[in-house]
């Protein structure tokens, strides 16, 4: 709901001080949330960072971004993300499109399949891609006795196992935008194409695609920046073997007991995750926004 | 892009008919993993066995016999309902304040109130667990539904925010006009129009708080909440106990998520929402 423009005509005093008192209780409306997250927000976040400098030295920072075992983690953890946004927009973008296309009766069939698991515990979704991956679960059994292959594949406890739950986690956070882009794109663009007689790639590849790269954007940034921090599917699935940046940060907190390492390295993650947000929504430009 | 004629000359194509299947595969691979649990939970075998040799409701009855999974589930339920009432307690005046809001400095509010959202869920752990240490808070619960509520104060404010969006004011402003207070007008004539919104936002900061892993991990002690006690037992023994938990986990978020269409008039869903 947008303001009544102001500039229109000179209000007299009384609407404006009434009006000016209106805001000012809007304002003070807003005062718990800010206190909330003042003092269990930004306060506990800026202290952590303080800490990575407790000792007034850079050499924290030093110690990872120059050592070759964190430069590692740094790596694993960007090429992860990658992997998944990669894949979560190819499995994704299909799907997308198929909700936004299809009868009333799939869509909402569809959207029960994206939407269920989103609603469902990350923990109670680990452990069935654990049964369902592990060297005697339940896809290697029945690869075995299909006879597709000798050995069980090692599904779990690498970085597939790892790339495999983190996908299923963030494939909604793909479909999403891009279902609401394609759902904006008018269909008389198609229908003129159509009538027009173009095939049906071309009618994809030259009118829908390019005005469904909004939600794709979106989509993308929105994957990669969540994979970034992603910390429970990595520590199951990984098995100890996958070390992601939230998991070694976890490590040296709970293990390590090396604070002001651990603020440094969620420095690092802060800094990376807010530095591609901020570019994401800047070159999405005007009213454009990163959804959630 | 709808239609149902041309949805329907569109089927009958090959490459239509290719995408059909690609989806039908894709929704397998979203909702395999919560179909396989309902199996394996009543299952005979100590160890994970597929398909189940037997039926056997012994998976259930440890998670019932056993006092610390069932103390861990009353404190995640404890937390959530705290987290959720005090969310709605704070991100409803946060809402109506960003919304309508004109004052400098709402960006600012806005932004922040966001950012829970997008900061990774280890910061904000290892920050307030820095924090919470310091003040000797770990193992409280209302420490972690503090917490909880922080996380879940974005979604709180997307959904009513959306909702207030949506909300013509000039009823307020009719009630107004007809003798009301401000107050009164909201508590009788806004709120119970965007009931539904406050339904969803109730749920959803519900369902954040009660899955919510690794808040809780840092800041629990030995105070287990239920996330935590599954991140533990998946850790070191994986028993089909996790599967009837997981069973029974999926039930409850189901019955909330119906409960919510049925009070909250189908709006959980915002995405349908937005689109005309």
């Amino acid at each position: 709901m947008s303001a009544l423009p102001d500039a229109v005509a000179p209000l007299p005093p009384k609407v404006a001080a009434l009006r000016s008192r209106y805001q000012r209780s809007l304002a003070a409306l807003g005062l718990p949330a800010l206190l909330l997250l003042a003092l269990l927000f930004a306060y506990p976040v800026l202290r952590l960072m303080g800490l990575s400098l407790s000792d007034g030295s850079l050499q924290w920072y030093e110690k990872a971004l120059g050592e070759g075992l964190y430069l590692e983690v740094y790596w694993i953890t960007f090429r992860i993300a990658g992997i998944v946004t990669l894949a979560a927009l190819l499995l994704g973008y299909p799907v997308a499109y198929f909700l936004a296309t299809t009868t009333r009766f799939w869509t909402a069939v569809g959207f029960v399949c994206v939407i269920l698991p989103l609603w469902t515990s990350i923990l109670v979704r680990t452990y069935a891609w654990m049964v369902l991956l592990g060297r005697n679960g339940i896809v290697n059994r029945l690869l075995l006795d299909l006879g597709l292959v000798r050995e069980p594949l090692p599904l779990l406890y690498n970085e597939l196992g790892v790339v495999i739950g983190m996908v299923h986690v963030l494939i909604p956070y793909m479909v999403l935008p891009i279902f609401s882009s394609l759902k904006r794109l008018d269909p008389s663009l198609v229908q003129a194409a159509e009538g027009l007689g173009a095939p049906a790639a071309r009618i994809f590849l030259r009118i829908v695609l390019p005005l469904s790269l909004d939600g794709v954007f979106a989509g993308v940034i929105l994957v990669f920046v969540l994979s970034l921090g992603f910390f429970v599917t990595p520590a199951l699935l990984g098995g100890g073997r996958v070390i992601m940046i939230a998991v070694l940060i976890e490590q040296q907190v709970r293990e390590a007991l090396n604070w002001p390492f651990a603020a440094a390295l969620a420095a690092v993650l802060l800094v990376a995750t807010i530095a591609i947000y901020g570019l994401a929504q800047r070159s999405l430009g005007r009213g454009g926004e990163v959804p959630p | 892009m709808r239609g149902t004629s041309r949805a329907r000359r569109r089927r009958a194509r090959p490459g239509r008919i290719l995408l059909g299947a690609v989806c039908a595969l894709i929704f397998a691979f979203l909702v395999l993993p919560l179909v396989i649990v309902f199996p394996l939970s009543v299952s005979s075998a100590p160890y994970l066995e597929f398909p189940p040799p037997g039926f056997s409701w012994r998976w259930y009855e440890n998670y019932f016999g056993d006092p610390v999974w069932i103390a861990a589930t009353l404190r995640s339920l404890k937390i959530a309902t705290a987290a959720m009432l005090l969310s709605l307690l704070i991100g409803t005046p946060l809402a109506f304040s960003l919304v309508r809001g004109r004052y400098p400095g709402r960006v600012v509010l806005e932004r922040l109130a966001a950012a829970p959202m997008i900061v990774p869920a280890i910061i904000l752990s290892v920050a307030v667990y820095g924090l919470f240490a310091k003040l000797k808070l770990i193992g409280a619960w209302y420490g972690i539904a503090l917490a909880h509520t922080v996380l879940a104060l974005p979604f709180v404010v997307i959904v009513l925010g959306a909702g207030l969006k949506g909300f013509d004011e000039s009823l307020e402003a009719a009630a107004l006009g007809l003798g009301a207070s401000r107050w009164q007008a909201v508590w009788r004539v806004t709120l119970p129009q965007i009931r539904p919104s406050l339904v969803s936002a109730a749920v959803l900061a519900f369902i954040t708080s009660f899955d919510e892993l690794v808040v809780a991990m840092f800041l629990a002690g030995s105070e287990m909440t239920l996330p935590k006690k599954m991140f533990d037992n998946i850790r070191m023994e994986i028993d089909p106990t996790i599967a009837a938990v997981s069973v029974l986990q999926i039930l409850l978020i189901t019955l909330a998520v119906l409960l919510s269409q049925r009070f909250g008039h189908g709006t959980f869903d915002m995405h349908e929402r937005e689109s005309p």
